[in-house]
């Protein structure tokens, strides 16, 4: 367990990583995970962070080590595509029983590594370690070194349990895993100055292919995709590639970063998801394959291709225009792609309302007030019921998020998309876009929608839950508009970091106490922004309001 | 009468079970202001909750307690503690469901004990119920949790009578297996009311997870039987027991309340469902109402036009035990032949399917058991679709989970009605397929040359 621990331990202390290097020693030792709520925890775990990373290497067996429910309850669900071995989609587990947590299940794992071997002999199995046979001491490390050895195959193991952490952390222990044991260890037949290497990207939906014909035309080759629609022996021999393009922003910056380290591939920090971050990818594509060597001649016709794609796209959306004139979107996801496609969906007319900004950094968050302008609305944490009353109240006229919120807004009868892995469009590149007004258009204008706004006709709609979830919120402002001292406390209980669980009140209670005047001050006194850090942008704005503003008399009431 | 084997292989391969915990944390949903806990690491929950939400396509209650490496090493207490406070502040609940994991249960996690210290802490927990299962990842599977956690819901909530003879005849407990979806409850329930009884369906997903609109966003189960309504199941006249796993469940309501049970094992096919109607009919005193009879003619009519589609079919079917024992006999009666038959854990009815074998093992199993043994139809979760797809033959989806079609929870299978649809529904599978894929052509019939050394000589003679 030592050496995982360590592995975490650097995995937290990440260079490459914005938000961590504004951290101080002290607070990277934490970690960048944040403390999980009992009782108030969402998301998945290390395990199924590794698994996400890994699972789309299409020719590799995923063997998962541990009893039924880690494999059993989540296999084959994702939706990732690959363009030939399907072997990544059947589920393997040891599902160990009682007998093995009584004498180990090291046997059963080996046994289980040879069995795979011979009935599908794969160019290489993946071993899962879980928190069961992690507790007692299953050395999955050395099972499958020995079974390397007598085999002569490689069995990786990726060591992320799920108790020692969420799922970013999962994702970044799945990249050591490649970088200890995958990554340098095979050569390829042949390199080419336009060998690019794409991390961080899932194919999910096949999304992929939608930018793939792009680059075949640019003549540079994916040499290889960490995980998306990936063959083993490609990210085998991916440290002979010219440069790399990092996706899934955080996720696997380690693996990014170590490969610039070790190899000398340089990489950017990149999206395929809107049109200007797609012609801005495949300018830094080829300019980091011009500095690399290869041809100047690359960056004219990338810059042909570029305008070509973005005539092409950019009329594509031009009919949608009249259409989406007026409409409202209500754009609610974990941020990475909050941002990139916004100013698509504005060329096309629509104005947005709000944005998300949960998983996004400060930085993100900047980006959208900058696309945004003044009109950014910022919602971090609404309730099913604020959702609802945004909805209904007309200010949004459709919602994009993540499938989780689907059921609010569906059952609020307003159109919805899903945004987020689980879709079944894919909405990268030029064409990606083009697709996703498709999908918006078709949403926004299905009859259906007619039909089910009208209630039954014996409804009394006075009545219906709408009314009463309306009425109840408006029954509650009500109450706090003649109640001043309720309203304080409403306003003063608002979350302001969410891993500690601080709220205003206590943050403002102790600017005035103290006197304080930086981040870091009110950190030391209320434990706020001590953790994850992603609501320092919140803590400056309270210093800021508060620095404004003297405290009012009935603040000391409340007290 | 079959041979029951276990699987023997170190690696199972495409799993057919799922996990204890998320079976008891699916019961826990049939109750109103429910809120499921799982007491294990944040993943245990999520695969969990993504299943159930992929398969219902509705927001789903279900909690963690969060433990991370270090509280595994010194026990969830804290944990276990946070996790109800928190759920209690936070989601108001009526109930909180708590089930064990395999790491929870491998530290030995006393949970009992902790319930017992939380509630003298906070006193605005003395009497809240809380109802803990144990249910470690690595024994049993799906099936078994919903078992254990009914059972428990029953020893735990149910008000033993101060006097047995105030017993209402007309009230009838109904303890339905995890194999009945909500629109089976809803079937069963209009059955019942049709004979003049009153029936509390425990657990209840028909209230819950039928994806009907909340009268208010709450954040736990947005319907289900409520505690109260559970409290008084010991003043019912009778509990029907349904699918062999609820026998625990039956006895232990027995036991404690003195209500007698009548397990029926299945509710899917002609028979089983005259029994049952039989026995409502009796317990009412009422006669079976018109609209069954004609409802019988109906399925009756529906076996005669498909046995011509479903006889001699060979069945290949994964499924958990009642649900494999229900479907696989009924079309056995249709004159299919169970021919492999592979489930997830023990139980009595095992040995009764109509098979030669049934396999303990993995969606693995079942599609080298199809392959090998010519099998023309294949029926199970969701999960079996690779198989179907590689094998080629008609594939029926039934079971949790089902995540690639719509109307999950809305799939029949009880009842004259629900046999007679069911019956509809795979018969046209075969008869599509046989469209798509059998038609006779010039060459259907003509002998191959293998096995025709003369026929070929024959064809110079012309």
């Amino acid at each position: 367990m030592s050496s995982l621990s360590a592995t975490i331990q650097e995995v937290f202390n990440e260079p490459g990583c914005g938000k961590n290097a504004n951290k101080t020693e002290a607070e990277r030792k934490k970690g960048c995970t944040k403390q999980l709520q009992p009782g108030g925890a969402a998301g998945g775990c290390a395990f199924d962070g590794a698994k996400i990373a890994l699972q789309p290497l299409t020719d590799v067996a995923h063997l998962v080590h541990g009893p039924i429910a880690c494999e059993g309850n989540s296999w084959d669900n994702r939706g990732a595509r690959s363009s030939g071995s399907n072997i990544w989609r059947t589920g393997f587990t040891t599902d160990i029983n009682e007998t093995d947590i009584v004498f180990g299940g090291e046997k059963r794992l080996y046994k289980a590594v040879k069995e795979i071997i011979e009935k599908y002999d794969p160019p290489a199995i993946f071993v899962y370690q879980t928190c069961v046979p992690a507790m007692i001491g299953d050395d999955i490390n050395a099972v499958c070194k020995a079974a390397s050895a007598k085999f002569g195959k490689p069995v990786i193991p990726v060591n992320a349990p799920g108790f020692v952490g969420p799922k970013n952390l999962g994702n970044k222990l799945a990249g050591e895993a490649l970088l200890d044991h995958v990554i340098g260890t095979q050569e390829p037949d042949f390199t080419t100055p336009y060998d690019l290497n794409i991390i961080g990207e899932y194919n999910l939906s096949g999304e992929l292919w939608q930018v793939k014909p792009l680059l075949d035309e640019l003549g540079i080759r994916i040499f290889s995709c960490i995980s998306g629609d990936g063959k083993y022996r490609e990210v085998a021999y991916s440290h002979r590639a010219k440069a790399a393009m990092m996706v899934c922003s955080k996720a696997m910056i380690n693996v990014a970063r170590k490969m610039e380290e070790r190899y000398g591939i340089p990489f950017f920090e990149g999206s395929f998801y809107g049109i200007q971050d797609s012609s801005d990818s495949l300018r830094e594509i080829a300019r980091l394959l011009i500095e690399r060597g290869a041809p100047d001649e690359l960056m004219a016709r990338t810059e042909a291709v570029i305008a070509r794609e973005e005539a092409k796209s950019w009329a594509s959306i031009e009919p949608y225009k009249p259409r989406f004139a007026g409409k409202k979107v209500l754009l609610i996801t974990g941020g990475v792609k909050s941002w990139s496609v916004v100013a698509a969906l504005q060329e096309a007319g629509l104005e947005m309302v709000g944005t998300s900004v949960k998983k996004s950094t400060k930085e993100d968050k900047e980006r959208i007030k900058e696309l945004m302008g003044q009109d950014a609305h910022m919602i971090d944490d609404m309730t099913p019921r604020e959702m609802y009353k945004m909805l209904k109240d007309a200010k949004a006229d459709i919602m994009l998020s993540g499938g989780k919120s689907q059921f609010v807004a569906l059952k609020a009868a307003m159109p919805w998309l899903d945004i987020n892995q689980e879709r079944s469009h894919a909405y990268m590149g030029y064409v990606g876009m083009a697709k996703l007004m498709e999908e918006i258009d078709k949403a926004l204008f299905n009859p259906v929608w007619e039909q089910l706004r009208q209630p039954a006709p014996w409804e009394n709609t006075a009545k219906n839950w709408q009314a009463k979830a309306t009425a109840q919120m408006e029954a509650e402002a009500a109450q706090l508009g003649v109640d001043p001292v309720a309203a304080e406390a409403a306003r003063r209980a608002r979350k302001i970091c969410y891993c500690k669980m601080v709220d205003l009140g206590a943050i403002e209670d102790a600017i005035r106490a103290h006197a304080l005047t930086t981040v870091d001050e009110i950190k030391e006194r209320t434990t706020a922004s001590s953790n994850c850090g992603s609501c320092k942008g919140r803590i400056e704005d309270v210093l800021a309001a508060s620095a404004a503003s003297a405290p009012a008399p009935v603040l000391q009431a409340a007290e | 009468m079959a041979k029951v084997t276990v699987g023997k292989k170190a690696c199972a391969v495409n799993p057919l079970k799922m996990s204890q915990p998320i079976g008891g944390a699916f019961a826990f949903m049939g109750l109103r202001g429910s809120m499921p806990l799982l007491h294990g690491s944040q993943g245990c929950t999520s695969f969990g909750l993504t299943l159930f939400v992929r398969h219902f396509k509705e927001a789903v209650p279900l909690q963690t307690t969060a433990m991370s490496e270090v509280a595994t090493v010194l026990g969830g207490y804290e944990n276990v503690e946070q996790a109800i406070l928190n759920i209690h502040k936070r989601t108001k609940p009526e109930i909180i469901g708590i089930c064990s994991t395999g790491v929870t249960e491998t530290k030995g996690d006393d949970v009992e004990g902790y319930i017992k210290t939380i509630r003298q802490k906070h006193p605005e927990l003395a009497t809240f119920p809380l109802v803990y299962v144990s249910t470690p990842d690595f024994k049993d599977a799906f099936q078994d949790g919903w078992e254990k956690t009914v059972a428990r819901m029953v020893e735990v909530l149910v008000d033993a009578p101060m006097n047995a003879a105030r017993r209402d005849p007309k009230r009838v407990n109904v303890l339905p297996g995890c194999h009945l979806t909500p629109g089976d409850l809803d079937e069963l329930r209009n059955i019942i009311e049709d004979f003049g009884l009153e029936p509390s369906f425990l657990p209840d997903l028909a209230g819950s997870l039928d994806g009907h609109l909340p009268d208010e966003f709450v954040p736990t189960t947005i319907g289900g039987i409520g505690v109260e309504e559970i409290a008084t199941m010991g003043q019912a006249g009778w509990t029907i027991a349904i699918g062999a796993q609820m026998r625990r469940a039956a006895e232990a309501m027995e036991t404690r309340t003195g209500v007698p049970f009548r397990l029926f094992e299945r509710l899917c096919g002609l028979i089983p469902n005259d029994e049952f109607l039989v026995f409502l009919s009796e317990i009412s005193g009422r006669p079976v109402p018109l609209k069954y009879r004609r409802l019988r003619g109906q399925l009756a009519d529906a076996m005669l036009d498909a046995h011509f589609h479903l006889g001699g079919r060979k069945l290949a079917i994964g499924a958990e035990p009642d649900l494999l024992f229900d479907l696989s006999s009924m079309l056995h009666e249709m004159g299919a032949k169970v021919t492999a038959a592979v489930t997830t854990t023990q139980s009595p009815v095992l040995e009764r399917i109509m098979a030669e074998e049934v396999l303990i093992g993995d969606l693995e199993d079942l599609e080298n058991l199809a392959r090998e043994r010519g099998c023309n139809l294949l029926i199970s979760h969701s999960h079996g679709r690779q198989a179907a797809e590689r094998l080629q033959i008609p594939f029926y989806r039934a079971g949790f989970p089902m995540f690639d079609r719509l109307g999950a929870g809305h799939q029949l299978s009880v009842g004259y009605r629900g046999t007679r649809d069911l019956i509809f529904d795979i018969a046209n599978l075969i008869i599509a397929d046989h469209e798509d894929n059998h038609q006779a052509t010039p060459d259907t019939w003509r002998i191959a040359e293998a096995d025709t050394p003369v026929a070929i000589d024959a064809g110079t003679m012309h």
